[in-house]
């Protein structure tokens, strides 16, 4: 086996550039370019929000500067963003943010590069799917891109396309779905491709029970995609089938639309789709979550340096939540005029679902307990994560009550409690896990003053994004809204409005510090040997960076994940490869 | 429009159901402060206490304390309690108690692509026949003109009238796209999907000029699907009546 690999080694170091680094099999550098797309496709997100946000501060203002003449007559002429370009804004910035930026970066991007780092693994078990897998994924976001500049602009009938409206929309919306489905392709092929990884390429001693935190919810994270994508993919295909070949899989009869009777067959239904949507959706959400956990775990763990507490327990929360995120999806339903039986086992299931989450939460936070916290960034943004999961995990209760979700349904409450739990829960989650990681991948530390200037300025502007938004959907302002003042509900609560706005630009240039930061340690940062933190886990016993084919000799495993301050070693961690006491 | 009605909380309820859906609203939100409370209260003195600094070193195996698992079963217990105590009996009587219809204000709301009609079945107490086809720029609802049920038949446009102290059923149904019917101090909403016909009822304690909105994106003109929601003693809901009525 170590002389095989060996041979590989050797071998592409011979190999051209494309191949090395564009079109690699190397499940190192497929993370990066993960990574590496899924944060630029961030920027794009976070930008169209940005526009948003100008929007609803000040709205039918013309935009500052030179972006009142940069997006052209048919979008916001003068300067002034029209209802149809706002409406692709909203649905292009959460597809742009779910399925291009956090997904990629979580799965694809950390997924990639540290599974088989901590599995002791050469690579992934399918090196050419995992390349194809990025490249589908490429091209998929390369088709939502291109859908700007089509006639009509891109998708606007919001992130889940609900018919009719999507099925009447312009060609915007077509795109939308043949690029949904290179995505949806994209993560199956890498589903499986962690799947396999996981259960065949373990490295010798490393049993389920000895793996990180991190796979574990990778693990978990596969199944949820390979299971729930294909339903939406087929919903996805069958929509596509209602708008180009004229079938009504999702169009009722008698639909009359602007004054005129469509020509259609009818006959289908429009619930039809919202139940394949969130039948996928909301086990979307645990796959949006679970690698964010992990990752928290990984740097609460070594940063503690002592054991997680409840790992045994947080195992098998994480797999009753991934089961469990199967049977709730029809809370995002309550109000279709479902009846009392079905939003009352709805309901149950909803709550039996918060109790994993809080055990697993409640773990991590008695994992600080005892411990000898180190203060860097990646473990503020870890530290973060827990009270911020913790708001958009509670806001969850009085949506997933029916009672109550009648007044906060599609309200800005809404859009508060799952941004809590995406934003300044899985986005922080994700920059620990950059600034943990980046030392493996690049050799060089990030810088510590600048990482802590983006946290702290990150923390406090994301809060002023997110927490306005609870009051303003109590008060019963609706989402989606190009103009909110048109409405006396919505007037009383304007000024949070331009607070709200203001914060989002501070976020953007709280973001600064971390760009500069990023390209500069590449170059610039203070060289590192192979294990900085003093870490535990296989990926800290590889060299740094890991060459092709990742370890030097297959590593063994002698023990679980995370043997920190051990009585009787002379140091305060002992890796996992390491056969004779530190 | 009286702005005293909207606030930074939750707008004023004037329905008779809306108190056992504000309540619930208050009591998850009182929990979700006292456990975010504590969480933190923990979370900054386990940060002070345990910080990294010389002469210190983490415990391998910490003392073991049993009061997460009470909390969490604490917490378990009153997820149940507000799941069966509260929310399922709301949302049963919300969606499920319908009064007679014999006793009740009937009124069927079209939506479409921006508005609300709003269609009353007229002295008669019967809605005339509706048919998609007939559905016109002057017809609105595509009421059939031949059914004598409809001739003395009301219909408005985002004008929703409805008298105080009196149960009212709407039946809501679109023509085009899927919207959401939202009556937010009647702590109403109910999505609105083509095809079919839902059911809501609700009752007015008090009188004044409300607003309904479009809780569901339906297009280019979402934000403005705006109608009125009036509530007025009977005696004015029924001279408004008569006087929009067919001459």
């Amino acid at each position: 086996m170590s002389h095989h690999d060996h041979d590989h080694h050797g071998h592409h170091h011979d190999l051209p550039f494309w191949r090395k680094y564009i079109f690699s099999v190397d499940h190192k550098v497929i993370g990066v370019q993960y990574a590496v797309t899924a944060l630029l496709f961030l920027f794009v997100g976070f930008t169209l929000m940005m526009l948003i946000r100008w929007q609803l501060a000040f709205p039918g203002q013309p935009l500052p500067g030179f972006l009142s003449t940069l997006f052209g007559d048919a979008n916001a002429p003068g300067g002034i963003i029209l209802p149809e370009f706002y409406n692709q804004l909203g649905a292009m910035h959460g597809t742009i943010m779910i399925f291009l930026g956090v997904v990629p970066l979580s799965v694809g991007g950390f997924g990639n590069y540290v599974l088989p780092l901590q599995i002791g693994a050469p690579d992934m078990a399918f090196p050419k799917l995992n390349m194809l897998s990025y490249w589908v994924y490429f091209i998929g976001g390369v088709i939502m891109l291109f859908s700007f500049f089509v006639t009509g602009g891109a998708a606007q009938s919001g992130w889940t396309s609900y018919a009719p409206l999507a099925v009447i929309a312009q060609q915007g919306q077509t795109f939308w779905l043949i690029g949904m489905v290179f995505l949806i392709t994209s993560s199956l092929l890498g589903s499986i491709n962690f799947i396999v990884t996981t259960v065949q390429l373990r490295a010798d001693g490393l049993s389920f029970f000895r793996l990180p935190f991190f796979v574990w919810a990778q693990f978990v994270t596969s199944f949820l995609l390979l299971l729930a994508f294909p339903p939406l993919e087929t919903a996805g295909v069958l929509q596509l089938m209602d708008r180009l070949a004229h079938t009504s899989f999702f169009m009722p009869s008698g639909l009359v639309v602007s004054g005129e009777a469509l020509a259609i067959s009818g006959g289908g239904n429009p619930i039809l789709w919202q139940h394949l949507f969130w039948f996928l959706a909301h086990p979307e959400v645990y796959v949006l979550i679970l690698p964010a956990m992990g990752i928290v775990a990984e740097v609460i763990a070594c940063n503690t340096r002592k054991p997680i507490y409840g790992y045994k327990s947080m195992i098998y929360a994480v797999v009753f939540l991934g089961f469990m995120s199967f049977i709730v999806w029809a809370h995002h339903m309550y109000l279709v005029g479902m009846s009392t039986e079905m939003s009352a086992f709805f309901q149950v299931t909803t709550m039996i679902i918060s109790i994993p989450s809080i055990i697993i939460l409640t773990a991590l936070l008695l994992s600080l307990w005892g411990g000898a916290i180190r203060f860097n960034t990646p473990m503020l943004f870890a530290i973060a994560f827990l009270p911020m999961f913790g708001i958009g995990g509670l806001t969850g209760l009085p949506l997933g009550l029916a009672a109550s979700d009648i007044h906060l349904h599609d309200t800005y409450y809404v859009i508060g409690h799952f941004h809590y739990v995406v934003a300044p829960g899985t986005i922080f989650a994700l920059f620990a896990g950059i600034y943990h990681w980046f030392p493996k991948v690049t050799g060089r530390k990030m810088n510590e003053i600048l990482g802590k200037v983006h946290f702290f300025f990150s923390f406090i502007f994301m809060n002023g994004v997110f927490m306005p938004m609870f009051f303003q959907g109590l008060a019963g302002v609706s989402r989606r809204l190009w103009d909110p003042t048109q409405y006396a509900h919505g007037l009383s609560t304007q000024p949070l409005n331009v607070f709200i706005s203001f914060s989002a630009w501070g976020l953007a240039l709280a973001q600064i510090p971390f760009i500069l930061n990023f390209f500069g340690s590449i170059f610039a940062g203070k060289k590192v040997d192979q294990n900085p933190w003093e870490a535990t886990t296989l990926e800290w016993s590889a060299p740094t960076p890991p060459p092709h084919g990742n370890f030097l000799t297959p590593p063994v495993v002698y023990r679980g994940p995370y043997e920190y301050s051990v009585p009787g070693q002379k140091k305060d961690f002992w890796p996992q490869a390491m056969k004779e006491t530190n | 429009m009286n702005n005293n009605y909207y606030g930074w909380g939750l707008p004023i309820d004037i329905s008779t159901h809306g108190a056992s859906v504000d309540r619930l609203i208050y009591v998850i939100h009182w929990l979700m402060l006292a456990l975010f409370v504590g969480w933190l209260t923990y979370l900054i003195i386990v940060l002070i206490r345990f910080r990294a600094r010389p002469g210190h070193t983490a415990a391998y195996k910490e003392r073991h304390f049993k009061a997460p698992t009470y909390i969490e079963v604490i917490v378990a217990l009153i997820e149940a309690a507000l799941l069966v105590g509260f929310s399922i009996p709301a949302f049963h009587a919300y969606r499920n108690v319908v009064p007679p219809a014999d006793q009740a204000v009937q009124v069927r709301v079209v939506a479409e692509q921006f508005a609300w009609n709003i269609h009353y079945p007229g002295a008669d107490g019967k809605f005339g026949k509706t048919d998609p086809k007939l559905i016109s720029r002057v017809n609105p609802i595509g009421l059939d003109p031949e059914d004598p049920a409809g001739k003395d038949d009301v219909k408005t446009v985002n004008q929703l009238h409805i008298p105080v102290g009196q149960p009212v059923i709407a039946y809501l149904s679109s023509k085009d796209v899927i919207h959401s019917f939202a009556l937010p101090v009647m702590r109403v909403k109910q999505d609105v999907i083509p095809g079919q016909e839902v059911r809501v009822s609700f009752e007015a304690t008090q009188t004044g000029n409300f607003e309904i909105a479009c809780a569901q994106l339906c297009g280019l003109g979402h934000y403005r699907m705006r109608g009125f929601f009036i509530v007025d003693t009977p005696e004015v809901f029924q001279n408004w009546l008569k006087e929009k009525a067919p001459k």
